[in-house]
This record gives structure tokens, sequence and C-alpha cells, in this order.
């Protein structure tokens, strides 16, 4: 296989070589380019996002409602599990759930004031619905930015057919460059990138037969939001 | 996958006398082309992230090889292994290999058009391995032994009873007697059987819409949620994928991600766009155990520096299709292989050789609108005509057509000799054509007249003609 590498490698730079020179010899490109991976900017970001920090959830919301996705607010953490029961019996679903490690109880009171019964862990396919945190929410189309992790499976994305993500009003960012930035402050030695980074934008859709759209194809049918408007408290 | 490109000709017919087919082309015109443009007009940076998406991917063109390094490097760091290959037959041989160590029987797949070109399928097959596309429309399609007939809707050819029947035939566990009437129902029906693929399956291979240098990751898009299941339950992750599909870093690949999904389908955003970055970490619930990036040329280093460079910049997302009214009136299947529409008159003959796909260039009425809707700017129309250039050049057009393009040439370099010839033309029809007031038949021009009829020109002469005599018009 090596030598499928250097010849691959090799016949890159001789075809850039003979189209005028950008290959390896040509060392501004080269200084130029490791420039850019080594420190990142920001491309045109769309105006659309830049918005005060009441207007951005709110443009949050709505395009989250255009991706076909529902939204809820609720004022503080120990308020989730009331919603989420509201929405699973609006919708005539069983009150059972699997939830992220990370905000099973004492994180969250499932079963304080509620007749929810609670699991957590990943999805295996059995569950009916389940609950994640999201990292972040991007107004611009309303996207939830979902990290991997062993407080938040995979999974539990994209098994069940409903889905509940809990988000902090103040999660939600303008754009997906904030995010980017947030996650890069929040890695160590330069290594930030989680095994699997999920953007998700409304339930899950196919249109592929007779182009008629229709949601729920492998993924969830059903993709529930509730933003937390807690104040973060005073330090 | 075997070409059928060569038979182009014989391809179409078939495809015209197909009113199913009619049927089903018809409605792309209102769906993805409306909807990609009221997406375009919600977002008013639209072009100029098109300008900054095309430097992207030329920037990344002039260094590829410092970026493909690159991502190596950070695949490895994160755990995984890239497999470099050059040909089609290394990198189903790679596949293989990692599915025989994994002792594989079943391999779930993302939709990749890279798996389509190097036939992975068949080669798993023939092997023992079952491989499951997952993609809803390519899983009817391999259902029917069919390729793709749209590289974002490859069963966009069928009709729902055509569907329905293919059930039926395949799944022939279920009651014969079920209702399969409804969109709904056939839907449900297949997430039903590949629920059990995907917890069953022993490795998942998908293909990928970029790979980050920066990052070593790999990126998905889908709005069906199938790849992000096929990464994440199996304890193997194959990533096929060809050397352009490098883009430098996150940053970059929001940006080509914001005219990506406006382009193919007119969301905002596909429902699901992930960014997969080596194995299973510590502590984590899900994820696969091995990581493996198939990184593939298969003529993409011979396409670099050429006169088709900037086809490399393609993302794949159909919008050349949609837009095309040759694609529109013939479908995907006339082009004869993986790929279709402009982007694939110009990509399968630097990938298969001008020699099988002659036809596809000249397949094309150069109207132009693949190269306005391009959202990384591809000058498709003039890359039809290098083609045609160099089939001229290479002798590979037909007797009768050299002999016309040297007469036109000769005519259209001598102003003087084109109007002379026009003059006399416009006369000559005026005074033939007086009693009926159009031609049924005109000599050398009976492929035109047979379908329809030619109006004859008003007496008077052309255009030019009447310029000279001064009938400038009013008003000007």
């Amino acid at each position: 296989m090596s030598d499928a590498r250097s010849d691959i490698l090799g016949a890159v730079k001789a075809a850039l070589k003979q189209a005028g020179g950008t290959g390896k010899a040509d060392t501004t490109t080269v200084v130029s380019s490791s420039q850019r991976l080594g420190d990142p900017r920001a491309n045109l970001i769309p105006a659309r996002g830049r918005l005060g920090a009441k207007a951005r959830v709110d443009l949050f919301i709505r395009e989250a409602e255009q991706a076909s996705a529902t939204v809820a607010r609720v004022s503080s953490l120990s308020g989730v599990p009331r919603e989420v029961a509201r929405f699973l019996a609006k919708n005539n679903l069983p009150m059972t759930l699997k939830v992220a490690p990370g905000i099973a109880e004492p994180a969250i009171p499932w079963t304080r004031e509620t007749l929810l019964s609670v699991d957590e862990g990943r999805a295996n396919g059995s569950e009916s619905a389940s609950v994640s945190r999201a990292f972040a929410g991007i107004a611009e189309t309303g996207t939830l930015v979902m990290l991997s992790g062993s407080d938040n499976p995979t999974t539990l994305n994209f098994l069940p057919p409903t889905h509940v993500v809990v988000i902090s009003a103040s999660e939600i960012t303008g754009d997906y460059e904030e995010s980017w930035s947030e996650l890069k402050e929040k890695g160590q030695d330069g290594r930030f990138m989680p095994r699997a980074v999920n953007w998700i934008t409304g339930p899950s859709r196919t249109a592929d037969i007779e182009q008629t759209l229709l949601m729920g194809a492998h993924g969830p049918q059903r993709l529930h939001i509730v933003i937390v408007d807690e104040e973060t408290p005073a330090p | 996958m075997e070409s059928t490109t060569a038979a182009f000709r014989e391809n179409t017919a078939k495809a015209l006398g197909d009113a199913k087919l009619r049927d089903a082309l018809s409605k792309l015109t209102d769906g993805f082309p409306a909807r990609r443009r009221e997406a375009i007009a919600r977002l008013p940076e639209f072009d100029a992230l098109r300008d900054a998406a095309r430097d992207i991917k030329d920037h990344v063109l002039a260094n590829l090889d410092f970026y493909l390094e690159a991502f190596e490097a950070r695949v490895v760091e994160a755990g995984g292994t890239v497999h470099w290959c050059r040909t089609a037959a290394e990198a189903r041989t790679a596949i293989l290999r990692i599915c025989k160590t994994a002792g594989a029987k079943t391999v779930t797949k993302g939709k990749s058009m890279i798996g389509e070109e190097i036939a992975i399928n068949e080669h798993l097959e023939v092997h023992g391995i079952e491989p499951v596309e997952t993609d809803l429309g390519e899983y009817i399609i391999q259902l029917r032994y069919e390729p793709p007939s749209h590289i974002i809707a490859p069963a966009i050819h069928l009709s729902k009873e055509q569907v329905a029947d293919t059930f039926r035939e395949k799944h022939h566990h279920l009651s014969p007697g079920r209702s399969l009437d409804e969109p709904r129902v056939l839907l449900d029906e297949a997430r039903g059987e590949l629920r059990r693929k995907f917890i069953g399956a022993d490795v998942g291979l998908t293909g990928a819409n970029m790979l980050i240098a920066e990052t070593g990751s790999i990126v998905l898009v889908t709005n069906e949620g199938n790849a992000d299941l096929t990464y994440s339950l199996p304890r193997v992750h194959i990533v096929i994928a060809s050397l352009e599909k490098i883009v430098p870093t996150l940053e970059d690949a929001t940006t080509i991600l914001r005219v990506l999904a406006r382009s193919a389908t007119g969301q905002e955003m596909s429902v699901y766009t992930t960014f997969c970055t080596g194995p299973k970490r510590q502590g984590d619930l899900d994820g696969p155990d091995e990581f493996h990036v198939v990184l593939l040329d298969n003529g993409r280093t011979g396409m670099l520096g050429g006169e088709f460079h900037e086809m490399l910049r393609c993302i794949r997302c159909g919008a050349c299709l949609n837009h095309c009214p040759v694609y529109k009136a013939i479908g995907g299947h006339a082009y004869g292989w993986v790929y279709s529409g402009p982007m694939g008159a110009v990509l399968i003959p630097g990938l298969i050789g001008i020699e099988e796909a002659g036809h596809l260039p000249n397949a094309s009425t150069l109207c132009g609108k693949c190269e306005d809707v391009c959202p990384m700017r591809i000058p498709l129309p003039r890359m039809l005509r290098t083609w045609r250039r160099r089939q001229f050049e290479r002798r590979q057009t037909s007797y009768p057509s050299r002999a016309g393009l040297r007469a036109w040439s000769l005519i259209a370099r001598r102003p003087w000799l084109y109007r002379l010839g026009a003059d006399i033309a416009v006369a000559a029809l005026a005074v033939l054509g007086r009693a009926r007031g159009r031609f049924r038949w005109l000599p050398l021009a009976g492929g035109w007249t047979k379908l329809r009829d030619l109006p004859a020109p008003e007496e008077g002469g052309t255009f030019i003609s009447r310029y000279h005599l001064g009938e400038h018009g009013d008003g000007a």
C-alpha cells in the first residue's frame, strides 16, 4: 500500500508542477497552507445570525420549526420532565424514555413530578423516545450541535422514533463558526473533536419515492427541542 | 460498474419512449429547482458564498499533496487508518480485506457514488459478504439490480407502483395481500426491513461529502439518518472517498455546506450533517472500534492541472442535473454509468475514456444553465466543448460531421461568404416555400424535419441585408 501512497502523491506533485509550479517546490503556498491549518479563519459568514440574544433565540425557533422540529421553552432544568411528559402525552406516546447519562438523575429530576419511566445509556433500537443534551444551537438554520461522548451517546440521536433535545438558551449561537470556536476553546492540546459531531436540522426525512416528502426515514420521525431559559447563577 | 455509455443513442431512444420515466422526470422541474430558487432568495450572500466555496477548492487542489498528507496524519492521530488506492481494483481489494479481517457477513452502506464507481457491492457479493444499501432510494434500486439515475435521488426514475412491485417480489416473508399503495407504507416497510440489517451489520461502509485536513474528520450529509446508523452501530466503519473531497478546515467545510443543500434540494441545511473523527473513544457507549479511510485516485490525478482540473471542485449536489434540458428528457440511466447530467458528461469521459463515452459531451445544447446553477462555478459548457474539440483532433468524430464542421469553419470565418450563402439560402427558401409557407422536408436536415416543419422565411432577405437597407426600426 505504501507504493500506492507514494505513487499518488508523486502523481499529484507532478501534475501540479506541470500546471504551474504549485507543488511542494513552491514553498510560499505550503507555508500559507500550514498557516491556514494552524490558524483557521472563518470565511464569509451570512449576516442572518448576527442578532442580539433574544432575537437569536427567536430565529433559532423559527428556523427549527421551518425544518419541522417542535420547540418548547421552560424556565429551568427542573421544568424539563413535565414538558417532556406533556409532549409524550400529546402525541399518544408511551411514558418511557432513554436519557443520555449526562442529563440523567440527579442533573434533571425526571421522576419527581412525573410518571415517566426513565432509563439511561445508549439506544439499542427498542426505545420509543430518547433525550439528549445539545452542545449548541445554530440560529442561522435552527440546527442542533450534538457531541458524542460517554455522557451523550450518538445512538440516542438516531435510533428511537422520537428524539427530545435539551438546550440552554445561552447555548444558542448565531452561526456555525461560533460553535466551532467554542468547541476549539474547550479542547486540550489542540485535540477538540469528539468522535462524532452531529448537526441536526429537523427530524429525519426522505423524498426518494416520487419526491413525496415523508418524515421518519431511518432516524426519528419527531424532533422536539426543549429550550431552558434558566438565568445563569451569579458567580 | 459496467458502463453502457457507448450505447448512448440506443439508451436515449429507449428513455424517450418510456412514458413512466417521462412522468417521473416531469416532477423534477417543480421539485428541486423551485425549492433551490426559494432557498437562494432567502440568502443574500449566496453568490458570494459560491465564490468563497470555489476559492477554497481551488486552493486545496493547488496544494493537494500537502492537504492529503495533513489529513492522513490527523486520521492516524485519531486512531484511524488511511488506505491509499490508485485504482478501483485496489480499493475493492482494500475494502474486502478489512471486511474479511473483521469476519464480516453483512455490510450496511450509506449512499456513496464512489462505491458505485468501484462497483463494491458486486465485489462483496462475489466473496460471500452481503452488502445492504440503506438510503431508501439506493435500497430500492439495489433490490432491482439497477444503477442510480440521479446522484442525490437515485430512484427518481421509479413510480410508487414500481417500488411496490419490487417490495412484493423481494420481501416475500411478508403477507402477499398487504396494501402498498402509499409512499408512507412503502417507507415504513423499508424502514422495518433495514432496521434489522442495521442492528446485525458487522461493517458500515459510507462515502464522504468532504474530508477535513485540519482534524482528520470525514463529513457525511444525509436527510434520512441512514449514514449515521451505518457508522455508529457496526464494529468497523469504512469510509470510501476520492482524493479531491478534501478541504482544509472545519470553517472551509462549513462554507461549502452552506451552498451544498441549498443547491441540491433547496433545504437551508440537510437534516443530518456529521463529522466523524476516528473510532470509539475511551468511555464511549457506542461507535465503531475501527475507523478506515479508503482514499481513491481512480483517474483524479490525471485530471489535476489539466483542462478538466476545475471538475475536481464538484461537490455532487446534482443542481446541474436538475436544471439540464437533456437530463430532464432522458434521465440518468441513458448516460450509461454512475454519473449523469452535465457533470456526468464531463466526468465520465475523464474516468472511463472519451473513446467509450464520446456521445456524452455531444448530447448537450450548451445552454449554459448548468454553469449558472453550479455552486462551485464549474465551467461545464466550456469543458463539454473541450471534449468535443479533443474528439475532433483525435478524428473520433464521424466523417460527415468532420466534413460539415470543416465547411462551417470555412464559411463562418469569412463574413462575406457567410452573408452570400445566407442571402442565397433565404431567397431560395422564400421562393420555394411561397406556396405552403413551410417545409416538411429539407435536404441534410431530414432528422430535424422528421418531427416538425420549418416555417418558410419571409421574402425580403436576411436580417443583415434588411439592416443595410435601412430598416433600423423606430424609436431607438
